[in-house]
């Protein structure tokens, strides 16, 4: 039995025998196949090699078409390579000898191969090193390929082990079979995180080595609340988390019961719940469990979805979300792309930039490529016709030039469309996210030119405090409960109030149980979060008083470290719904 | 049957990419064992990614060994190889 403990991402109990997804980018770990599967290993190593022999012919035969016959004898060596028979000698007899996987028995040789070529003095031998490292990414791309291939097509009930996962790799998981998940990367509020949350299967990362750690089939217990991966646990330990993954269920289909109850404090102050997405797909199960609407749909996928749709493309995908919120809230947020979400594909012939947190992402992106943000205004105004429940949201403001400069843009693309006759809201909300430090700090006089605020805890958090929340190193520095963040909430919401538009939460913040009663205490009235954890958000919520809730928020804005105020605020939540802990 | 022989490559390039991918291709043309040895290490001539491992550049010494029934035939086949410079210059 092995415990390890890493960052819980998202909430849950589930033991189940491991699936593990390699990456050819990543040194692949020894693991080991049964007496039983040694013979369809071999099977795959060979198939592995004619598939690379078939890549490496057509790729010969469009290199000769472009580039001229100087190249084949390249190609020709690949090949001599590839069909070395001593080779496949030595693979499956590390296979059958040793009962390695076919990836790891691959790396093996290439490994012993690639270090006598290295030995070579001769510098044009110690190059030939290269071909060998191409060979060998060839084959294993085959091999884990095939892997990724079995992820889609599963025929039993998992836990999903891997060094890193996309946001879209996790998208697209089978959720009737992936239940629980465990990465080597990672950290709280990372867009895979989230992506995991949202999906509510109970996922724990920043376990650094566990990717290579485990070996497929060993059975592992994933504890999403308190961040604990368990390999191949012992009775006693695997019999007291069969008992809580129970109880943990029965917690999870309780909760379920205040769905069609409203979020209200017990002295009648309706805070309204709302949900986090990616895709409209996913606002049908945010409503069942309980969301009165969207408060924040990205839309970056729309962008990066075959290179970036067109306007229809994007009015027919919100038209759809409208259709799903049926009449109630969506929150639109324009365009938020850079830094540690997905590549521009527009930009990608710049060289990358030094600090792309601090660089031309979002609203900036925007404004310097205004035919873009036009194409998605126009869109996002032509699906407004369709309901007076369609708002608009700005991210990364950072000034008041830039939301007059977003809103100038804005007006324009209302009159191309007076001019093309087209129909729209002209009342449509518009709304800004808070989330850099200084526009916490002008909220004030942003406040007046816009109709609601949304915070965006995860940027505001990591610009406030200078923290990379993607850096394992700095990770623990990245605190919610910082004196620093709370004065800027609780300044945002002041703000918000005198001005007497609606301020909101849609950072991961307001998604974390432990800070329900602070926020509630601070004025906010929109929480926005991932909509797994609204049922839960809402029984805080029906558990308290907004005037009690207000004397815990004071008190917690007078701690002085971090640490003080989350253990404070644990108290108080656990003596309300004493399940979460 | 055993044939040894020992040959110095005399082409340019010794045994780059494509003079190798001679060598390995002529070698497997015949059912014999053939090994090479150098500077007390021995290879599968047969084995592209051994023979890389070799080093061999211009002037190297290389010692075949071939045991089997065609190990004439073989022998014969890769010194008139060498002694062709591979065919390339």
């Amino acid at each position: 039995m092995e415990i390890r403990r890493g960052i819980p991402v998202s909430s849950g109990i589930i033991i189940r025998q491991a699936f593990v997804l390699d990456s050819e980018d990543y040194r692949i770990p020894r693991r080991f196949v049964t007496d039983k599967e040694i013979e369809g290993e071999v099977e795959r190593f060979r198939q592995a090699v004619t598939s690379a022999e078939s890549e490496i012919n057509s790729l010969k035969q469009d290199v000769l078409r472009r580039a001229g016959t100087e190249v084949v004898p390249i190609f020709e060596a690949h090949m001599r390579m590839l069909l070395d028979r001593q080779m496949h000698d030595d693979v499956i007899s590390q296979i059958r000898n040793s009962g390695f996987t076919a990836e790891y028995a691959v790396s093996k040789v290439f490994r012993t191969y690639t270090k006598n070529i290295k030995s070579v003095k001769d510098p044009f031998f110690a190059e030939r090193v290269v071909d060998l490292f191409d060979i060998q990414k060839r084959l294993q791309r085959t091999l884990l390929g095939a892997r990724r291939e079995d992820l889609s097509h599963l025929s039993q009930e998992v836990v999903l082990v891997a060094h890193e996962l996309t946001p879209s790799q996790v998208a697209l998981l089978d959720r009737t079979k992936v239940l629980g998940i465990t990465l080597d990367a990672g950290g709280r509020t990372s867009h895979t995180s989230i992506m995991a949350r949202a999906m509510g299967i109970p996922c724990v990362v920043g376990l650094e080595t566990i990717s290579t750690d485990i070996s497929g089939g060993q059975t592992v217990i994933i504890d999403g609340n308190r961040g604990i991966v368990i390999v191949e646990p012992d009775e006693p330990t695997l019999r007291k988390y069969q008992d809580a993954e129970g109880k943990y269920h029965d917690f999870s289909l309780s909760l379920l019961k205040y769905r069609h109850l409203s979020a209200k404090t017990t002295d009648g102050v309706k805070i309204n719940l709302l949900a986090n997405i990616e895709f409209p797909w996913e606002i049908k199960g945010a409503i069942e469990n309980g969301a009165q609407g969207i408060g924040l749909y990205r839309t970056e996928f729309l962008f990066t979805e075959n290179g970036g749709l067109s306007e229809d493309e994007h009015y027919r995908t919100y038209k759809k979300a409208m259709e799903e919120v049926d009449g109630r809230e969506l929150v639109i947020r324009t365009l938020d792309l850079g830094a540690d979400k997905f590549a521009d594909p527009r930009s990608s012939d710049r060289p990358p930039e030094k600090n792309p947190f601090l660089g031309c992402r979002s609203i900036r992106l925007c404004l310097e490529n205004p035919d873009v943000f036009k194409m998605q205004l126009r869109a996002i105004l032509r699906a407004s016709a369709l309901g007076h429940n369609l708002k608009v949201m700005f991210p990364m403001i950072s000034s008041l030039e830039e939301l007059r400069q977003a809103k100038l843009i804005l007006a324009d693309t209302r009159e191309s469309l007076d001019r093309d006759g087209i129909a729209y809201n002209k009342h449509m909300q518009i709304g800004v996210m808070i989330e850099i430090p200084s526009a916490a700090i002008i909220a004030d006089m942003l406040a007046p030119e816009v109709d609601f605020f949304s915070i965006g805890t995860n940027d505001l958090i990591q610009y406030a405090l200078a923290v990379d929340r993607g850096n394992e190193r700095v990770a623990p520095l990245y605190k919610p409960a910082h004196p620093a963040i709370l004065r800027l909430i609780d300044r945002i919401v002041k703000a918000g109030e005198k001005a007497g538009i609606k301020v909101a939460m849609c950072g991961e913040m307001s998604g974390d149980v432990v800070f329900t009663i602070l926020l509630v205490g601070l004025g906010l009235q929109d929480l926005s979060t991932a909509p797994s954890v609204i049922p839960e958000i809402k029984q805080v919520i029906r558990s308290i008083s907004a005037k009690e809730a207000k004397q815990i928020a004071r008190r917690a804005l007078k701690f002085q470290t971090s640490e003080e105020a989350v253990d404070y605020l644990i108290e108080k939540t656990r003596k309300i719904l004493p399940e979460v802990y | 049957m055993e044939v040894a022989k020992q040959l110095t490559l005399i082409n340019k390039e010794g045994l780059h990419a494509r003079p190798a991918v001679k060598l390995v291709d002529t070698a497997n043309r015949f059912k014999c064992e053939i090994i090479i040895k150098i500077e007390g290490r021995e290879v599968n001539a047969k084995s592209m990614m051994s023979v890389l491992t070799l080093g061999a550049a211009n002037g190297a010494v290389l010692n075949f060994v071939a045991s089997g029934d065609d190990a004439q035939d073989a022998m014969s086949a890769i010194e008139a190889l060498i002694a062709a410079k591979f065919d390339e210059e």
